[in-house]
């Protein structure tokens, strides 16, 4: 982790499918408050969406938290998803578009990649799979 | 979440009212698909205009449900799609291929009505499509 | 400006000594001299300014109240040897007087023509005491130097401030979605596109198709010199999303450099409705909505 201040604001469990909605629901409302653009919030729900869904596709069970960030000039918000689910165990392969172990489009992970700023997967297999994603946006002068 | 599907002429209407579930969609899906089916119908709209966000499994229900309805003799238009959210599709990756989409409800009538007008005198049938 | 405030708190020059005792007090003596006269030589000031055909975009009280105020920070300047209120006034004036197109010659003119005026005054007021004469013009020369450097200095940077802001405001309106006829936009873009610039079009594109119910568009890229990998992705998506909202995009003014960057990232060119110029794109959008262009010859009734 880096050294830039996190607030954790929210955790949203996440063991349905409505915790999904959830999930990137309060993550819009975050990035209005933190000042992103509706077409931001939209790209910050989109990929909450996504790894919201893994965790229930493939670990079935985790959380989601939700937080503001701030590093210089810029304000951020950062979005972690943990489960103690199966693990990946080839992540570039599993950040390649079109890869899908269960027959699902494969954009999930490249796509909310895409989306986000920063974005980084840990993952053990056995153990669990930890995505951190960030999406920054700079503060007016 | 249920969504209230509305029967007009040869087309179906579904339109979705708030954020969805998987299960709700998986449920409009099933519904849809045995209604195209019950009702003969030739055309499927589905109006996403109150969906704010459409992640990787909305789109795949979405082809599911053109491809299915295809198969039942049914053309499907996606309506109502928000620029956001299509911005953040098409980074997504989430593109629609092969599925048609227009601006809102009054263009997917249009259309459909243009669309399969032609199928039905293919097949010779007979029968006014209602308008409007 | 209260946000540029901190910057530049002078120090004085090399080789200037400030405010020695005896400079001190010839400034002092300068002062009480300019303070006395301030009526007689603010009106010369702005005689001269108008003389000079400086400030013409002003009119002559606009000029006396402005040269009013820059004599009176002037004087306190010289008094206190503190050029704060000088300069926040340089730039307070610089901002009101900018946008009427006064230009930077202008400014360091009538700077220039004060100093004159004073030096003048003093000239005559000195004429019999030329040692005293030479040792108040010693005491002033710095001073008025940097009075002048100082509004000087606080006209250009305003004056860049406000180009770039210029730049900022011409660059979100270079690019303008033009309707041509109902249902029809045509995006012309022009110049350097960034990704951030390449990302506002897109959602201004989206946000047009949307006020304006268009179902064809045409992204004409003929001004567009180079194109990396980056914001050739972009282009593609633009293409994409604009068909979720139900619009055909056609792509016009391709060059063969572009068309082959967007090969190298994998883009299917034959799936991407391109022509090669805008005129050839605007009859495709024509016909896609169901107009019928006619050749120029079957418009004119046959005999
Ligand atoms: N939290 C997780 N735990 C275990 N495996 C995961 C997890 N997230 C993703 N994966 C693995 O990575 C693969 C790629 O994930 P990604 O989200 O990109 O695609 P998908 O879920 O298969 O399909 P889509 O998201 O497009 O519906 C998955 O098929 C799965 O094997
Ligand atoms: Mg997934």
């Amino acid at each position: 982790m880096d050294a830039s201040s996190v607030a954790d604001q929210l955790r949203v469990e996440i063991a349905s499918d409505v915790d999904v909605v959830q999930a990137r629901q309060h993550g819009r409302e975050l990035a209005a408050g933190a000042g992103f653009s509706t077409g931001d919030q939209t790209v910050i729900a989109a990929a909450i969406s996504e790894v919201a869904r893994n965790i229930l596709m493939y670990a079935k069970r985790g959380e989601i938290s939700l937080g503001v960030v701030a590093n210089g000039d810029q304000q951020g918000v950062v979005i972690v998803a943990r489960d103690q689910g199966p693990g990946i165990p080839d992540v570039s392969r599993a950040l390649q578009d079109g890869y899908s172990t269960s027959g699902g489009l494969g954009l999930g992970l490249p796509g909310a990649r895409r989306l986000m700023d920063d974005f980084d997967i840990a993952s053990v297999v056995g153990q669990g799979t930890t995505v951190t994603m960030r999406k920054w946006r700079r503060l007016p002068s | 979440m249920d969504v209230p599907i509305l029967k007009q002429g040869h087309f179906l209407i579904a339109s979705i009212q708030s954020a969805l579930s998987d299960a709700d969609l998986s449920q409009l899906r099933e519904k849809l698909i045995e209604r195209v089916g019950r009702f003969r119908a030739r055309g499927v709209i589905v109006d996403v205009t109150a969906l704010d966000v459409m992640d990787s499994f909305a789109v795949r229900t979405l082809r599911d449900i053109a491809h299915m309805a295809r198969l039942r003799g049914a053309e499907t238009v996606i309506v109502g799609i928000q620029p956001e959210v299509a911005f953040a599709m098409v980074q997504l990756g989430l593109t629609l291929k092969g599925i048609s989409t227009a601006l809102d409800l009054e263009e997917g009538l249009a259309f459909l009505n243009q669309h399969t007008q032609g199928r039905l005198d293919e097949k010779g049938e007979r029968g006014r499509i209602e308008r409007g | 400006m209260a946000t540029r405030s901190k910057e530049q708190r002078e120090s004085p020059p090399a080789g200037i000594p400030m405010h020695t005792q005896d400079t001190a007090a010839l400034l002092r003596e300068l002062v009480a001299h300019l303070r006395q006269n301030r009526t007689e030589l603010r009106e010369e000031w702005a005689r001269r300014i108008t003389r000079a055909q400086l400030l013409t975009a002003m009119t002559e009280e606009e000029i006396f109240a402005e040269a009013t105020s820059v004599y009176d920070n002037y004087v306190e300047a010289l008094e206190t040897g503190t050029f704060e209120a000088l300069q926040a006034y340089a730039r307070n004036l610089s901002e009101r007087i900018i946008p009427r197109g006064v230009e930077t010659h202008e400014v360091l003119g009538i700077v220039l023509l004060l100093r004159d005026v004073l030096a003048r005054s003093l000239f005559g007021k000195y004429q019999e005491d030329f040692d005293k004469l030479n040792r108040i013009l010693d005491a002033y020369e710095p001073a008025a130097n940097r009075i002048a450097n100082t509004v000087a200095v606080g006209f250009v940077q305003e004056r860049e401030r406000i180009i770039r802001q210029q730049q900022e405001a011409i660059r979100e309106l270079s690019t303008p979605v033009l309707q041509v006829r109902e249902r029809l936009l045509i995006l012309p873009i022009i110049g350097v596109i960034d990704p951030q610039r390449a990302r506002q079009l897109t959602e201004q594109l989206l946000q047009a198709i949307r006020t304006n119910r268009a179902k064809v568009v045409v992204i004409d890229i003929t001004g567009v010199a180079a194109m990396d990998s980056n914001v050739a992705n972009h282009l593609v998506q633009t293409v994409e999303a604009s068909r979720l909202l139900g619009a055909t995009v056609i792509v016009t003014g391709l060059s063969p450099e572009i068309a082959q960057t967007l090969v190298t990232i994998g883009v299917d060119l034959s799936e991407m409705a391109t022509v090669g110029d805008l005129q050839g794109g605007i009859e495709e959008a024509e016909r896609l909505l169901g107009y019928k262009v006619l050749p120029l010859e079957e418009l004119t009734p046959k005999a």
